[in-house]
């Protein structure tokens, strides 16, 4: 595939396909664009007289004043609280019970394997009643663990984890058996230290779920101070008041983090959607 | 690979296939299996705790009459009787329905012709991959915001271009046709990328000897599309279209930020209903049997898909 093969040689045709592709590609990008130069522009560039697609003038102040008007500060800590953790016990719990899913026989392990899987077919809309009276019988309400806690065990990382694991050579396993290794000693010392690329692949993921989660965060983070970022963008948007530069402002912070992670690591984002058939 | 069915298909099909374990030796198999337990153990605390026991209590729930949280009383088949006879209910399942209808087929196709053509080599391929790509990260509420104001009625971006245009304004928002449009428009743009990381996956494990083998013979572009790729492409083709029904079924957040289910009811859909039963009109008996009936309608729908996948895969 190194020599530019006929079908590869550019022609008029595929150049034309090509500008398609492109203008395309900007128009997808429109929506991003629109919130960073809504933001900058004073008074949010406003189409009431005219049109425009830039800004004569760039205000940055719109960034002070959506930290001292609203508790942006606190929603964006909130969020990270609650992506961070999410991410170290997903990874954690996934990578615990894939290994035991791929690598061990033991009574009922299949069925309960599917059983958790038939789990991805129920939205959380449906059973967010039970689910807040056993969150706050446990008296987590309000608290980041409402959140991380109900999360924290998805059936598509384990799902992901037993695939990558099973990949592993039995072999490998046997012979730190045969030399006396226990088997959490084994799970630490030869299984963790290759999978580092599911270890990748599952923290980007969760990192990019876990922040952009609203409606559970929403039934179960009721104080302004204890919303995550989402959950404070709703709400903001609800009242009907706020400018829109301030608006699209906070908008864009929200997206600063996962569109990082994005542009950081497309290539293993995008290879564990197409992995794990979820977005 | 295709989650939402593998929880419905039987061993053997699409990767639920029994993991092939060698069978240690007697004397350690007793501390192997203690060993996979542990492993297990945080995994299903957390599942029992925050899936399962709701889970079950909503379907409980749903035989019961419950005004608020705590005790309820035995009411049968109330709920569902009295779902059947709600127009309510039948909007929400109407606007599910074109709200699906809308944003299904046409990710699915928009993100096969992107994968298709960016499948080649193209001068800044990647970079232009990455221009599609980039709204699957942005968060549905971070979708609304930008939509709600590139739609504003009156200091829309929209709006200003039609006026450019000389064309006359449209109410994106407040008329109940547009409202649809307008959602739809969201959540397809959010959901293209998807829809073309899948089919370009499924491209590259495409053997491009059969393509070539085509092209000696003489096919052209369109019949090699035709006659070899999309044949090919019908497996991802079946399991996108499932998901993606599945992920419009349970779109909310889009909804509930952009329009709110409105105007009027003109938007609200079947999770926006089960949401407003529970939380606004605090009836949780009856918003279960919603959950009830949606859920079932999804299991119904993945296994249909893999009872036609498994009879076509029996014929070839």
């Amino acid at each position: 595939m190194t020599t530019p093969s006929r079908r590869d040689r550019m022609t008029v045709g595929r150049w034309s396909i090509w500008v398609v592709l492109v203008l395309g590609g900007l128009v997808m990008l429109f929506p991003v664009y629109w919130v960073l130069v809504t933001a900058i522009s004073p008074g949010g560039l406003a189409q009431g007289s005219g049109f425009a697609l830039w800004p004569d003038r760039i205000d940055l102040g719109v960034f002070g004043r959506a930290f001292t008007d609203q508790p942006v500060g606190r929603w964006l800590a909130n969020s990270l609280v609650i992506a961070v953790a999410g991410v170290v016990l997903t990874v954690v719990v996934s990578l615990l019970a894939g290994y035991a899913f791929a690598k061990y026989r033991f009574r009922g392990r299949d069925a309960l394997f599917a059983l958790m899987l038939v789990t991805i077919m129920v939205p959380i809309h449906v059973i967010m009643v039970p689910e807040f009276v056993i969150v706050s019988r446990l008296g987590l309400v309000n608290s980041p663990w409402a959140v991380v806690l109900p999360t924290a065990a998805q059936a598509v990382t384990i799902f992901m984890a037993r695939q990558f694991l099973a990949g592993l050579p039995d072999e490998l396993l046997e012979a730190a058996r045969v030399d006396g290794a226990g088997e959490l000693r084994i799970f630490l010392r030869v299984v963790l230290p290759l999978s580092g690329p599911l270890i990748a692949v599952l923290t980007i993921l969760t990192f990019v779920w876990r922040w952009n989660d609203f409606v559970w965060p929403l039934v179960a983070l009721q104080t302004p101070n204890d919303y995550t970022i989402s959950v404070g963008l709703a709400a903001l948007n609800g009242t009907f008041s706020h400018p829109w530069d301030e608006m699209m402002a906070i908008t864009l912070l929200s997206m600063v983090p996962v569109v990082a992670v994005f542009l950081a690591f497309q290539k293993r984002f995008v290879r564990g959607i197409a992995e794990s058939g979820l977005k | 690979m295709p989650l939402h069915e593998l929880a419905t298909a039987p061993p053997g099909v699409g990767g639920t296939e029994r993991v092939r374990t060698p069978a240690p030796r007697p004397r350690r198999a007793r501390s192997q299996a203690m060993a996979a337990w542990l492993f297990i153990a945080p995994s299903l605390v957390l599942f029992a705790v925050f899936a399962f026991a709701p889970i079950a209590i909503s379907v409980v729930l749903s035989f019961q009459d419950v005004a608020v949280f705590g005790g309820g009383r035995f009411a049968g088949l109330d709920n569902y009787g009295e779902l059947v006879t709600t127009p309510l209910f039948w909007t929400t399942v109407r606007n599910t329905l074109v709200f699906t209808l809308g944003t299904v087929p046409t990710s699915t196709a928009i993100g096969l012709l992107l994968a298709v053509l960016l499948n080649r080599r193209l001068p800044g391929r990647g970079l232009i991959r990455s221009l599609y790509f980039l709204p699957m990260v942005v968060s549905g509420v971070a979708v609304s915001l930008v939509m709600a104001w590139i739609f504003n009625a009156d200091n829309g971006i929209a709006n200003a271009a039609l006026a450019e245009l000389g064309l006359p304004r449209v109410g994106w928002l407040s008329s109940p046709d547009w409202a649809m449009i307008t959602l739809v428009l969201a959540v397809v743009w959010g959901r293209i990328g998807f829809c073309m990381v899948t089919y370009l996956a499924a491209l590259q494990n495409i053997n491009p000897a059969l393509i070539e083998a085509a092209e000696i013979d003489g096919a052209g572009p369109w019949n090699r599309f035709t006659r070899i790729v999309w044949p090919l492409l019908a497996p991802t083709t079946s399991l996108l279209v499932v998901l993606n029904v599945v992920f419009s079924i349970q779109a909310f957040d889009v909804i509930y930020v952009l329009t709110g289910g409105g105007p009027g009811f003109a938007t609200t859909v079947l999770v926006q209903y089960v949401f407003r039963a529970a939380f606004t009109d605090g009836r949780m008996g009856y918003a279960s049997a919603i959950g009830v009936v949606l859920v079932l309608a999804l299991l119904a729908l993945t296994l249909l898909r893999s009872r036609l996948v498994r009879r076509t895969g029996d014929v070839s």
